[in-house]
């Protein structure tokens, strides 16, 4: 089987981010960017049915400006074999809707035919949670979203779902979109070695216009907003005195 | 804390780092947050980094960076070496560092660049899983930076030789399984030619740790004094020519002080992230001390200073690793960056308040950690001279 991931690069977690002065999104020159967590999650989990067996060739696709070239090889230095970008803007502050992304990743299960795609279930930086789902729905293939547990068996797959109050256990029959988790698996480091050797895997270059799919937006971002700074706290020299400020700010 | 700051505008810039380059220092960065910092403080206690943690670097290939593919290495040059020192030096737990650095640029390129291809075939390899670690062993009780002034004896006896001596200050003194040992074989001969470096593996009768030591900081190291009483080293392992020694320690240095100063620059960021943050939070007279002019205004300057000295360090490695004769520069960059990184810790201290003189704060650990940067390695005085001598 062979197991395609899409990857998407995105502003590192752990940079603070900040507003752009005009309020049109993110400041993204200069900043750290790194492969959204949830996607080494699931870059994780195919390595990981690859060396189950389970699975023969892991590709990863990444969608966006040519830099998301660092983010496959990152992808490829964990365990993946090859990886396709596909060029979709020129700008790093482009931002590709999840339809369009979704699009063009039809396009290439059409071309490669992978038996299962792997998913992070949402990118850290617009946390939209719509690209896997609308994969599905384009190709008309089963999905399981939120999966906490994998297993795979043949033509059919049991996920473990992360939903309100508790787990859910599906089977899905394959081939599907699976959407992965926090609590899915631990990503493996790349080791320096396999840093080495990433850089004579195939990386093919595409853009957008090779699969015929407008990339244009649909969606308007009409303003973008730091949240409100956090009020300076207190310290409060006894639990009565706590409960006493709690009930002052009406909190209880 | 963040593990992303401002600095890392010049940690991300191709023009320093390709891509291999800055997805190294990503993992190596992600092994600090997670392998070392959560877990150092029992270390210091302890006294020396577990040889478990040591297994999981060489586990990453990080202790293979500058060896060749054949042995196991990554066959990468003075660049990445400065990635690696830089980041561990970041992790705020500078005996962590100084143990795993000492192996992979001080002690174990020793056995790689003068010894021969059965010595390089039986321990590089397991130097850079791990499973060996190795120590240097060049000062002495009396002799320090002067290398041409040690005591220690190498006796030709038949196809051994008989060491006498003591050796001081070695890190990785305890925990090592094979040393690098300065001897001189020939006392008659020039200064220059006497000294011979010997391979010798922990176990070797009459070799013995006489004590470890107890340090001012990097307290997470093991660092000890080591004594020979007639000690047999078979012929075979000298490492290089006999007299050849000197030579051999003294083209270390250049890499051996690059490290250091890259190391600097990573303890010099991470105190200055930390403090910016701590000044951020902490109020005094209603508002955060960030905003009084006086303080913040000179923790830009040194931000600017460090800044300067970690691009001058980048460009160095670059240098060296096109090959190209850089002495001077490197004499500048221990010399420099082991000062900056003393007034770095001063200031933060400082800052913090009375809180910066307790152990439980960061930063009066990473004080005590950095006092020794102008004095181990070639004392700032040392290196003013090299460059003296270059003007």
């Amino acid at each position: 089987m062979k197991v395609l991931v899409p990857v998407k690069r995105v502003i590192d977690y752990n940079v603070k981010v900040r507003v752009k002065a005009d309020g049109s999104g993110v400041d993204l020159a200069n900043v750290k960017m790194s492969m959204n967590p949830f996607d080494e999650i699931a870059v994780e989990e195919a390595i990981r049915l690859k060396e189950a067996g389970k699975a023969e060739e892991i590709v990863a696709v990444s969608v966006g400006v040519k830099q998301a070239q660092e983010t496959l090889r990152t992808a490829l230095a964990m365990g993946a074999d090859r990886a396709i970008l596909v060029v979709a803007a020129d700008d790093v502050h482009t931002d590709i809707e999840p339809l369009a992304v979704a699009k063009i990743l039809a396009k290439v299960v059409e071309a490669e035919q992978p038996g299962l795609v792997l998913c992070g279930k949402q990118a850290i930086d617009n946390d939209m949670n719509a690209t896997g789902q609308m994969l599905s729905a384009l190709l008309g293939w089963s999905q399981g979203t939120f999966a906490s547990e994998l297993s795979v068996d043949g033509d059919h797959a049991t996920v473990t779902r992360e939903v309100d109050g508790g787990l859910q256990t599906i089977k899905v029959k394959m081939p599907a979109i699976i959407t992965v988790d926090l609590r899915l698996n631990e990503p493996r480091y790349a080791s320096l070695p396999n840093i080495m050797k990433a850089k004579k895997k195939p990386l093919d270059e595409k853009t957008a216009a090779d699969y015929g799919v407008d990339v244009a937006p649909r969606l308007e971002i009409v303003k973008t907003a730091e949240p409100a700074a956090r009020a300076a706290g207190i310290m409060v020299g006894s639990v009565d005195e706590l409960v006493q400020k709690l009930k002052d700010v009406g909190a209880i | 804390m963040s593990t992303h700051s401002p600095f890392d505008s010049a940690t991300q810039s191709p023009v320093f780092f390709d891509e291999s380059l800055r997805m190294l220092r990503d993992q190596i960065r992600r092994f600090v947050e997670t392998e070392i910092k959560p877990h150092a403080d029992a270390w210091e206690a302890e006294g020396a980094t577990p040889r478990a943690l040591l297994r999981k670097i060489g586990d990453l290939g990080f202790f293979g960076i500058r060896y060749p593919e054949a042995l196991g290495g990554s066959d990468l040059d003075q660049r990445a070496t400065v990635i690696w020192a830089e980041e561990l030096g970041r992790s705020t737990y500078s005996g962590v560092a100084i143990t795993a650095l000492v192996h992979t640029d001080m002690a174990s390129v020793h056995i790689y660049n003068a010894g021969n291809d059965a010595q390089r075939a039986e321990w590089i390899p397991r130097c850079i899983s791990g499973e060996a670690i190795s120590a240097v062993a060049v000062t002495e009780p009396g002799a320090g930076s002067d290398v041409k002034g040690i005591a220690t004896r190498a006796r030709r006896d038949g196809d051994h030789y008989i060491l006498n001596g003591a050796k001081m200050f070695i890190t990785n003194g305890v925990l090592a399984d094979v040393y690098c040992v300065a001897a001189k074989t020939d006392p008659e001969a020039r200064p220059s030619q006497s000294v011979t470096m010997f391979l010798v593996e922990k176990g070797t009768p009459g070799f013995t740790v006489s004590r470890a030591l107890d340090k001012h900081g990097w307290r997470s190291s093991d660092t000890a004094e080591l004594r020979f009483d007639n000690a047999r080293i078979p012929a075979a392992n000298i490492l290089g020519r006999e007299g050849g020694g000197f030579y051999e320690i003294m083209k270390n240095f250049q890499n051996e002080r690059l490290v250091l100063g890259a190391m600097c620059m990573g303890e010099c960021q991470a105190a200055l992230e930390l403090t910016v943050a701590y000044l951020r939070d902490r109020k005094a007279f209603g508002a955060p001390l960030w905003d009084k002019q006086a303080i913040r205004q000179r923790l830009a300057m040194l931000s600017a200073r460090v800044e300067s000295c970690r691009q001058f360090i980048y460009a160095t490695a670059a240098r060296a690793a096109a090959g190209e004769e850089v002495v001077r520069e490197v004499s500048m960059i221990k010399a420099l960056a082991g000062e900056l990184v003393n007034e770095v810790m001063y200031d933060c201290v400082q800052f913090h308040g009375g809180m910066g003189f307790m152990r439980e704060s960061t930063i009066e650990r990473m004080a005590r950690d950095a006092r020794v940067q102008s004095i181990g390695g070639g004392a700032t005085e040392v290196m003013l001279e090299e460059v003296a001598k270059r003007m």
